[in-house]
């Protein structure tokens, strides 16, 4: 940790000020998913509304994956798995599973990605979408064993692809209001 | 904190979505093998989130109610004659059912017939939709001093919706008929033949087991069995509708789709416990 101290004047002065909003950067991104998570679940009265979950969750932890993973560690991931387990009533550990899976292929891809453009990086999401919710399938079947009808998953599937506009667009210009700040 | 060098820090932050994979099947190994431990984990989450939910529920049931309204005032005309020409119907189906009514209460005043217990009952609103994905399941907030226990049964104004599979401090859980989990000793109410209603999690359960030589009529009401001591008799639970495929389904009663007030009865009955959450190995008989 010497190294950094060697040249006092390159850094700036960590005042509270600045440390907390270096904290609300790194943290924002989790505590939002959170937040949006727990949203999903208020009484709209909309027919479906339980694929909002995966849906949310599983868009909102790819972004951040890609564009800015500072702000998702594997451990925040870890996290929103077990709440999205808790809320989504799914056997322990499906959502864990399926969301670190999800982050490991965001962190492999993400030099190509950040590089695309918006509808690129869309169609890119369409095969994660399909796989995340092959995979809660597979598990909850395997865990439950029994054969769950795949229809709600069909439906999880294509209704989360279709969703990830609505979110990452949003996403996106909180995305480059942080970036700013950090490339001053 | 501990201070690494650089590349042993590169290599610990590379080891940490691995090991956070392999805590996952830890987690659910553990799921497994203490199923209470989830259960409780979302019984307490619930209890802390319902009272949010419930203050949301106010201004998003006036927009939904407003949308509603909207929708009612266009068809009011249809709506009307409609309604005018049901009532007429029910207003004959009135006179039929006092009679047999009086007809019933005067027989089983000369048979000396013992009365079914009265049930008691409380009145809870549904905060959410407790199934996720993969079940079919609400959310009812109780209060914190309520008596509601597991097993106890749920109604809407229609009819049979399920049964409470989970109690927290100020929250409960109701599995639904149309739940994959879901089994109910029925009787169908013209042949009398019993047989079992099973969830598929579509909107209509599905009707298995009954006897030979009896074939589930369309349109037959299809009401709860007093076997097994899970359920009192003769609840209704809904008419019998054929698939395509020519597979006897249950239409419901019940408004499953648009849960508001449920009322849970306390039958005193202590048959068969309730199927366990979907997250479950072992359908429990305790």
């Amino acid at each position: 940790m010497a190294r950094p101290y060697r040249f006092p004047g390159i850094r700036p002065r960590q005042t509270l000020g600045r440390r907390l909003d270096l904290a609300a950067r790194g943290a924002g991104p989790s505590v939002c998913t959170i937040l949006l998570m727990l949203l999903t679940q208020a009484p709209f009265g909309i027919p479906g509304q339980a694929v909002l979950l995966p849906a949310v969750t599983l868009a909102s932890v790819w972004f951040w994956s890609v564009f800015y993973p500072a702000a998702m560690p594997p451990p925040a991931v870890f996290l929103m798995g077990v709440v999205f387990d808790l809320l989504g009533y799914l056997p322990l550990g499906v959502g864990v599973l399926t969301l670190l899976v999800a982050h490991g292929i965001a962190m492999r891809w993400r030099g190509f990605l950040t590089r695309q453009g918006f509808a690129m990086s869309w169609l890119a999401f369409q095969p994660i979408a399909m796989g995340a919710a092959a995979l809660s399938w597979v598990l909850v079947s395997a865990l439950t064993l029994r054969l769950i009808p795949p229809g709600p998953a069909v439906f999880q599937a294509l209704l989360t692809g279709a969703f990830y506009p609505v979110l990452a667009i949003p996403l996106a210009r909180t995305h480059r209001a942080i970036a700013a700040v950090d490339d001053e | 904190m501990i201070r690494l060098s650089i590349p042993a820090r590169q290599a610990l932050s590379k080891l940490t979505l691995p090991v956070l994979v392999v805590a996952s099947f830890g987690l659910m190994l553990l799921g497994k093998a203490d199923t209470l431990l989830a259960e409780r984990a979302r019984m307490a989450l619930n209890d802390g989130l319902a009272p949010i939910y419930a203050v949301l529920a106010g201004p998003l049931g006036a927009i939904n109610a407003a949308v509603n309204e909207v929708d009612a005032l266009w068809g009011m005309r249809a709506e009307n004659a409609r309604l005018r020409e049901e009532n007429e119907y029910l207003r004959r189906w009135q006179a039929i059912a006092l009679a047999l009514d009086a007809e019933n209460a005067r027989l089983k005043a000369s048979l000396n017939w013992i009365p079914d217990p009265n049930a008691s009952f409380v009145t809870a609103r549904v905060v959410a939709d407790a199934g996720g994905v993969y079940a079919r399941a609400a959310l009812l907030a109780v209060g914190p001093n309520h008596s509601v226990h597991k097993g106890e049964i749920a109604l809407d104004e229609r009819g049979l919706i399920g049964r409470v599979t989970e109690v927290g401090a100020r929250t409960a859980r109701v599995l639904l008929i149309t739940d994959l989990n879901s089994r109910i000793p029925v009787i169908m109410e013209t042949s009398r033949a019993r047989a079992i209603l099973v969830g598929t999690n579509g909107p209509r359960p599905r009707l298995l087991y009954w006897p030979e030589g009896v074939l589930p009529q369309e349109g037959e009401r299809i009401v709860t069995s007093a076997e097994a001591n899970a359920f009192p008799a003769n609840l209704p639970i809904g008419t019998v509708r054929h698939s395509g495929s020519g597979v006897p389904e249950v239409e419901p009663f019940a408004l499953l789709q648009r849960l508001e007030i449920v009322r849970i009865f306390d039958y005193g009955l202590g048959g068969v416990a309730p199927p366990e959450a979907p997250a479950k190995l072992t359908t429990g008989h305790h």
